[in-house]
């Protein structure tokens, strides 16, 4: 309980958020690491994964490259991507390793989303005639919807809690802040660390519930 | 002395550096495989009564589960430094941090594994008189094996892959080679660290599912009679690999089985 309350002192203290080390600095970067890789992995992944599941070809593929990405130590490729010529331009390695991370997960929920749609409705809009497009569109898509989000938040919570990892290797981000705590064997800062970025995770999950709400393809309809 | 040139020219691929660091190669693997067994086992002792728990007491269940999946939203290099005060810069430290990461699996996949045994083999064997125990012992268990695997399978490379992340607190196996190797530019010891990271999960994960195999030979044959029938075959195939997909169909296996 000290610790906590040591804690919410070192959040208190207006001169930890003020600077380039503040905290308003580290979560900027923070957000603009996921909001950025959380889009690009979106672009990469939902088009694959809506075009395979439409289809029904390349389950293996969409299945098994999520249990791969899960073998894959993302500290592992950030330390590799920032010794290659990529290192000298920033953030970058961060980036493509934060992408990297959160296509897996994407690309298998909206891959099973699109499959777990029910054959008998996909077969009763064909027999009235839809055409493909028409069947992707129209009842495919907003039935597979709720899975493809489910995959969304998980992967955004996910990106959210990885890119501390950043500070690991140099970068940014609210991992930083963490890092410098352990280095200064300051165990409040990491603890205020560590709240900040679960509250940002629990956060994002939050807003995309509702934006998820939001934008539901069937919304004030009856199920 | 005609070969060491990779190492003063700092390649990727270095021989002469898998040769004279080989000790420190193995080593790493040693202790990184050492913290996975061990993270993993405990993880599934302590998984296993948790599950039983919380399928007797819904409202346990509920709170088990929230629990878990608020402490995977917990950044690794985060729960490493919590734990610090607690343990010191110690191995436990980092096995305790993973054993955490991975009861959220493996509670989720036990619970949904029992959750799924045919209530039909559930009632005949008390109708043949066996016991709770027995039935757990000797129906339920059985048949929560498949769903039990593809958890521990999903646990144990997750887990091979977050204890690079010990490094923070110097017992992170492989992962300690890479963090040197970033800190001193060797480029071949974090490519040689890294690819023996992945090797392991791989490993291990062939490994878990050649001893599910072994235990659970009905469901092979249940496969091989499935798959002459066309089109049902084709349904099959990502639906038996589904198990071990991630964090939404692992709290529903079944239901994606039954596309």
């Amino acid at each position: 309980m000290n610790m906590l309350s040591e804690a919410y002192g070192w959040l208190a203290t207006s001169a930890n958020w003020q600077g380039e080390k503040g905290v308003w600095n580290r979560l900027g970067e923070h957000l603009y690491f996921t909001g950025t890789c959380l889009l690009v992995a979106c672009l990469i992944a939902l088009p694959v994964a809506l075009l395979l599941g439409h289809l029904g070809k390349g389950g293996a593929l969409a299945i098994n490259i999520s249990n791969v990405g899960r073998a894959i130590p993302t500290l592992a490729v950030l330390v590799l991507l920032t010794l290659t010529p990529l290192g000298k331009y920033g953030d970058l390695p961060t980036l493509i390793a934060l992408v990297l991370f959160a296509v897996p997960p994407l690309l298998t929920n909206a891959y099973i989303g699109m499959r777990e749609v029910d054959r008998a409705v996909v077969e009763a809009a064909r027999g009235m005639g839809m055409s493909g497009r028409q069947v992707f569109l129209r009842v495919e898509l907003p039935l597979a919807y709720p899975l493809i989000m489910t995959g969304l938040r998980s992967a955004a919570v996910q990106v959210v809690a990885t890119a501390t990892l950043a500070a690991m290797a140099g970068q940014g981000g609210l991992g930083r802040i963490i890092t410098e705590g352990f280095n200064l064997q300051n165990t409040p800062q990491v603890v205020a660390g560590a709240a900040l970025v679960a509250a940002l995770a629990l956060l994002v999950e939050g807003a995309l519930v509702l934006a998820g709400r939001w934008c539901d393809p069937m919304r004030g309809r009856t199920a | 002395m005609s070969e060491p040139n990779c190492l003063v020219a700092n390649d990727w691929v270095c021989g002469e550096y898998l040769r004279t660091r080989s000790q420190e190669l193995t080593d790493a693997t040693v202790q990184h495989l050492g913290i996975t067994a061990v993270s993993v086992v405990i993880g599934l002792l302590i998984a296993f009564p948790l599950a039983l728990f919380a399928r007797r007491h819904r409202a346990f269940a509920g709170a088990v589960l929230g629990l878990t999946t608020v402490l995977y939203a917990v950044p690794s290099l985060a729960m490493f430094s919590l734990l610090l005060p607690v343990f010191g810069l110690s191995a436990a430290l980092v096995v305790t941090g993973l054993v955490l990461y991975s009861l959220t699996i493996l509670v989720r996949n036990i619970l949904a594994g029992l959750e799924a045994v045919p209530e039909d083999a559930r009632e005949a064997a008390r109708g043949m008189g066996y016991g709770s125990w027995r039935l757990l012992w000797e129906v339920e268990l059985p048949l929560s094996l498949p769903a039990l695997f593809a958890g521990v399978r999903i646990a144990t490379v997750a887990t091979v892959a977050m204890t690079t992340v010990g490094a923070i607190v110097d017992y992170g196996g492989l992962g300690g080679l890479i963090m040197s190797g970033l800190q001193t530019d060797f480029k071949a010891q974090v490519l040689a660290a890294s690819v023996l990271c992945v090797l392991l999960a791989v490993t291990a994960d062939l490994l878990l599912l050649g001893l599910q195999r072994w235990l659970t030979p009905w469901t092979r044959i249940r496969t091989r009679r499935a798959a002459p029938t066309p089109g049902r075959a084709a349904a099959e195939l990502p639906a038996e690999s589904d198990a071990t997909s991630d964090a939404t169909s692992d709290a529903k296996p079944e239901a994606a089985g039954a596309i």
